[in-house]
C-alpha cells in the first residue's frame, strides 16, 4: 500500500508546546554522543534492555495466541479513537454520577493550573505522586513547585531520579542508566534534605536500597492529604480509572489521602469494561515482562468510606488532537506505554533515553514527540531519523503501532519542509546519483571510472579514509572497496562472444 | 469563548470522527472447558511463582491454618473487617483488632490482616478483592506488613477475560478494585527484583476446599 505522507500534519489543530526543559536542544546525534560516550550506562542500559527482553520473550510464549491478543488491542484503541468523543462524554457522564469532578485541559499550561488550584484549595503544602508520564509531560511537579506545593515522587525509579535532580531515560524503570553504587550515593546525600534520611551504613544491595525508599517514603505517605496520579484506562461505560504498579506506592497514593487528583491523556479511553480483560493481560507481559504486575488499583469515582472522598480527573489534549488527525500517524495514540520497544531498541540501547530530548525516548518517542510538538526544531526534526528501521519494535509492539511506516512517513515529512531553500549538501549528492543512475551509458561510465581506481589500492580489501566530504562518514566506519570488475563488465568478458550475442551455456545452477 | 470541554470535543470531530456506530468487537473465547482441578493446580503453582505463600486446607482446619500462619510470623495485633466470619479468627492468639474506622496512625500499629477475597485468577496467580463485605476498605490490607487472603475455590477462575466480567457488578456498584499478584516488589534497580516496598512485605494465601 502506497504511503501519502504529505498528508501527515497538514492540519490547524495546535500542537503540544515544547516545555522548558527541551527547549533549544540539539539534534538528535548530538545529544546521543553523550550517551555513547558514557560507558557506564552504556553497560547499564545494555544489561537492563537484555534482561528484560528475555522475560518479556517467555511469558508472552506462554500465550498460546499472542498474535490475537495483539489484533484485539489494535482492534480496540482504534475503536475508541474512532469515536473518541462519544467516549468522552460517556467517561464524564459515568465518572460525574460516580461523583468525581471532570475537568479539561487543551493543553499543558492549563492542566497544571487547574491540578495547582485544586491543591490549593485543599491547603495542603505537598502532595504524593504515583509515577504518570503524563504529568511528566505537562511538566507539573515544576508548576507545583513554582507554586510553593512539594510533589514527591514514590515510584523507587522516580524517587531516584527526583532526589539525583535527574531526567527519566525510560517509560518504565526512568533510573535504568544508574547502577546500585550510583543510587545509594544519592540516597546518602539528599535523601536528608528532603524528609528521612539513609539509614547510615547503606549498602548497595538492592533490597537495603528499597528498604531505605521504603523507610522515606512512608511518614509521606501516612501524612499526605492530596494525591496525584495518571492513569493506564480509562473505562468509557463505567467511568472507572487503572493504574497498574508493582510496589505498592500507587495503592498508598489512591488510597490514604483525602483528595485525588488524576490527569488523563484523552487517549486512554477503552470503550467498555470488558476490553480490560485484553489489556490485562497484553500490558504486563509487554512491559515488566510478568504474567501479571504486583497490584493494579481500580477507582470509580468516590467510594464511601473507602478511599479519597476528593475525586478530580483532569482529561488532556496537549497536542493529541493534532495527532488524531492524520490517518497514518493516528496509531501512535494507541499507545499503552509498555516500553517494549524501547527494550529491543539498538538505537535506544546505546544512546539512552535522555538523547530524545523528550518524556518519551526509544522508538515510540522517536514517532509521538515529532506528531505532538511539529518538526520545527533540531531535535523534533532529528528524531525520525533515530532509528535503523529495523523492525523489532512494531514485532514487539502489544498494539501493533507500525513505527517503522510512521518514521518514514514522518522522515518524508521533515524533507519536504526543506524544499525550496537552499540545497543541502545531501540533496545535491542525491541529485548528481540520480542523474547517474537516470542513464545507463552514464552508470557505465561511472562504474568504469570506479573500477579503475580499485586497481590503485593494490588488493587491500576497504578503504579506512575517504576525502572530504565522505570523511564525515569514514571517520567511524570502513568502506569496502570497489571491485575490480562490475558485474557488467564481467557478463559481457564471459558471456557474449564476439558476434555480440549470448553465449548459450549459462552458469550451472 | 468556548469552554476547554467544548473545544477540545470540536477539535477531536474536526480531527477524525468514523462514521456509524461502533461494531462491538469479536473476541474469541474459549476453546474448551478446562478441568476444575488443574485450573486449581495452576492458580496454586502461578501464585507460589511469584513468591506468595499458598496452602490448601478445608473449612474444617481454616481457623487453625490463620491461627498458626500469624502465630509464625509472630504477629501479635491481628486486623480485620467487621464482616469477617468469626469461626475464622477463634483460635487466634494474639489481639484482634477490628478495624472500624481505624486512624493510618493505628492501621500501622497492626501486624498481620485477615480478609477474604472477589476472585482468583489462575494463569496469572493474581487475587481481586472488591473491599466489600470480609475483605475490608483498601487501606486496611494495605498499611499492615502482612497480608493473610482466604480464597474459596469457587471463587478461582481460569484466566483474566473471564474474573473481568465477573468483577463488573462490583464495578457498577462503583466499589474500588484491588488486583494483588504476590507481595509488593520491584525491579527498579539495575531489574534485579526485590520482595517488599510499600505495601505488605508478606503475602499469605490459604485455598479454601469445598467452599
Amino acid at each position: 500500500m502506497k504511503v501519502a505522507p504529505q498528508d501527515l500534519h497538514q492540519n490547524d489543530l495546535p500542537l503540544a508546546a515544547t516545555s522548558s526543559t527541551f527547549i533549544g536542544m540539539p539534534k538528535f546525534p548530538t545529544m546521543a554522543r553523550a550517551g555513547l560516550d558514557n560507558t557506564v550506562q552504556r553497560r547499564n542500559l545494555q544489561h537492563a534492555t537484555h534482561t528484560i527482553r528475555a522475560k518479556r520473550a517467555a511469558v508472552v510464549h506462554e500465550v498460546s495466541d499472542w498474535e490475537a491478543l495483539r489484533l484485539d488491542g489494535a482492534a480496540t484503541k482504534d475503536q475508541a479513537l474512532d469515536h473518541l468523543a462519544d467516549y468522552l462524554v460517556q467517561l464524564e457522564d459515568n465518572l460525574t454520577a460516580a461523583g468525581a469532578t471532570v475537568h479539561w485541559a487543551r493543553n499543558a499550561d492549563e492542566a497544571c493550573r487547574i491540578a495547582v488550584d485544586l491543591v490549593q484549595a485543599t491547603g495542603a503544602s505537598e502532595v504524593v505522586k504515583v509515577k504518570s508520564m503524563a504529568t511528566q509531560e505537562i511538566e507539573l511537579n515544576e508548576a507545583l513547585e513554582a507554586a510553593g506545593v512539594s510533589a514527591w515522587e514514590t515510584d523507587l525509579a522516580e524517587l531516584i531520579v527526583q532526589l539525583g535532580h535527574d531526567r527519566p531515560s525510560h517509560i518504565l524503570v526512568p533510573a535504568i542508566h544508574r547502577n546500585r553504587s550510583e543510587v545509594r550515593e544519592i540516597f546518602l546525600d539528599e535523601m536528608s534534605r528532603v524528609g528521612r534520611a539513609a539509614p547510615e551504613g547503606l549498602t548497595d544491595e538492592p533490597a537495603d536500597l528499597a528498604e531505605a525508599a521504603r523507610a522515606h517514603l512512608r511518614e509521606k505517605f501516612l501524612r499526605a492529604k492530596v494525591a496525584i496520579s495518571g492513569t493506564n484506562f480509562a473505562i468509557a461505560d463505567t467511568g472507572t480509572l487503572v493504574v497498574l504498579e508493582s510496589e505498592g506506592n500507587g495503592r498508598m497514593c489512591l488510597t490514604l489521602p483525602e483528595t485525588l487528583i488524576s490527569v488523563v491523556g484523552i487517549e486512554k479511553v477503552l470503550p467498555t469494561w470488558d476490553d480490560l480483560g485484553t489489556f490485562m493481560q497484553l500490558l504486563p507481559r509487554s512491559s515488566t515482562g510478568e504474567r501479571m504486575n504486583p497490584y493494579t488499583s481500580t477507582w470509580t469515582g468516590v467510594t464511601p468510606g473507602d478511599g479519597p472522598q476528593d475525586v478530580h480527573v483532569i482529561l488532556l489534549d496537549n497536542g493529541r488532537t493534532h495527532v488524531l488527525a492524520d490517518d497514518l500517524g493516528r496509531q501512535a495514540l494507541r499507545c499503552i506505554r509498555c516500553s517494549a520497544c524501547l527494550n529491543v531498541c539498538p538505537v535506544y540501547e546505546r544512546a539512552g533515553g535522555h538523547a530524545y530530548g523528550s518524556v518519551y525516548p526509544g522508538p515510540i518517542g522517536a514517532v509521538l514527540t515529532p506528531q505532538l510538538r511539529g518538526t520545527s526544531t533540531p531535535i523534533d526534526k532529528s528524531l525520525p531519523f533515530a532509528s535503523s528501521l529495523c523492525g523489532a519494535c512494531f514485532e514487539v509492539c502489544p498494539v501493533r503501532i507500525d513505527i517503522p511506516k510512521l518514521l518514514v512517513a514522518l522522515r518524508t515529512q521533515v524533507v519536504d519542509e526543506k524544499r525550496g531553500g537552499l540545497p543541502t549538501g545531501e540533496a545535491a549528492a542525491m541529485k548528481a546519483a540520480s542523474w547517474v543512475f537516470g542513464d545507463h551509458k552514464r552508470l557505465v561510465a561511472a562504474q568504469q571510472g570506479v573500477t579503475a581506481s580499485a586497481r590503485l589500492l593494490k588488493g587491500r580489501p576497504t578503504i579506512g579514509r575517504l576525502p572530504w566530504p565522505a570523511s564525515a562518514w569514514s571517520d567511524a566506519r570502513d568502506s569496502p572497496a570497489p571491485p575490480r570488475e562490475t558485474f557488467r563488465q564481467w557478463w559481457s568478458r564471459t558471456h557474449i562472444d564476439d558476434s555480440g550475442a549470448s553465449s548459450a551455456e549459462g552458469s550451472p545452477s | 469563548m468556548s469552554s476547554a470541554r467544548d473545544e477540545i470535543l470540536q477539535r477531536i470531530r474536526t480531527a477524525h470522527t468514523a462514521a456509524g456506530a461502533p461494531e462491538p468487537i469479536r473476541r474469541s473465547a474459549p476453546a474448551t472447558e478446562r478441568d476444575r482441578a488443574e485450573v486449581l493446580d495452576v492458580f496454586v503453582r502461578m501464585t507460589e511463582d511469584y513468591r506468595a505463600v499458598v496452602e490448601r486446607c478445608t473449612q474444617e482446619e481454616l481457623p487453625g491454618h490463620i491461627a498458626r500462619t500469624v502465630e509464625t510470623a509472630k504477629a501479635a495485633r491481628i486486623g480485620i473487617p467487621p464482616d469477617l466470619d468469626e469461626r475464622w479468627t477463634a483460635e487466634i492468639a494474639g489481639t484482634v483488632v477490628v478495624d472500624d474506622g481505624l486512624s493510618t496512625a493505628e492501621l500501622d500499629t497492626i501486624d498481620a490482616v485477615v480478609t477474604g477475597a472477589t476472585v482468583g485468577i489462575a494463569d496469572t496467580g493474581t487475587i481481586v478483592l472488591d473491599h466489600s463485605g470480609n475483605q475490608g476498605r483498601r487501606a486496611l490490607s494495605l498499611v499492615p506488613d502482612m497480608h493473610v487472603c482466604v480464597v474459596l475455590e469457587s471463587q478461582v477462575v481460569a484466566d483474566v477475560p473471564t474474573a473481568v466480567r465477573g468483577l463488573r457488578p462490583s464495578v457498577d456498584a462503583h466499589r474500588a478494585l484491588t488486583w494483588i499478584s504476590g507481595p509488593s516488589a520491584t525491579s527498579d534497580i539495575e531489574l534485579s527484583r526485590v520482595e517488599g516496598v510499600h505495601g505488605p512485605r508478606t503475602l499469605h494465601v490459604i485455598l479454601v476446599a469445598g467452599a
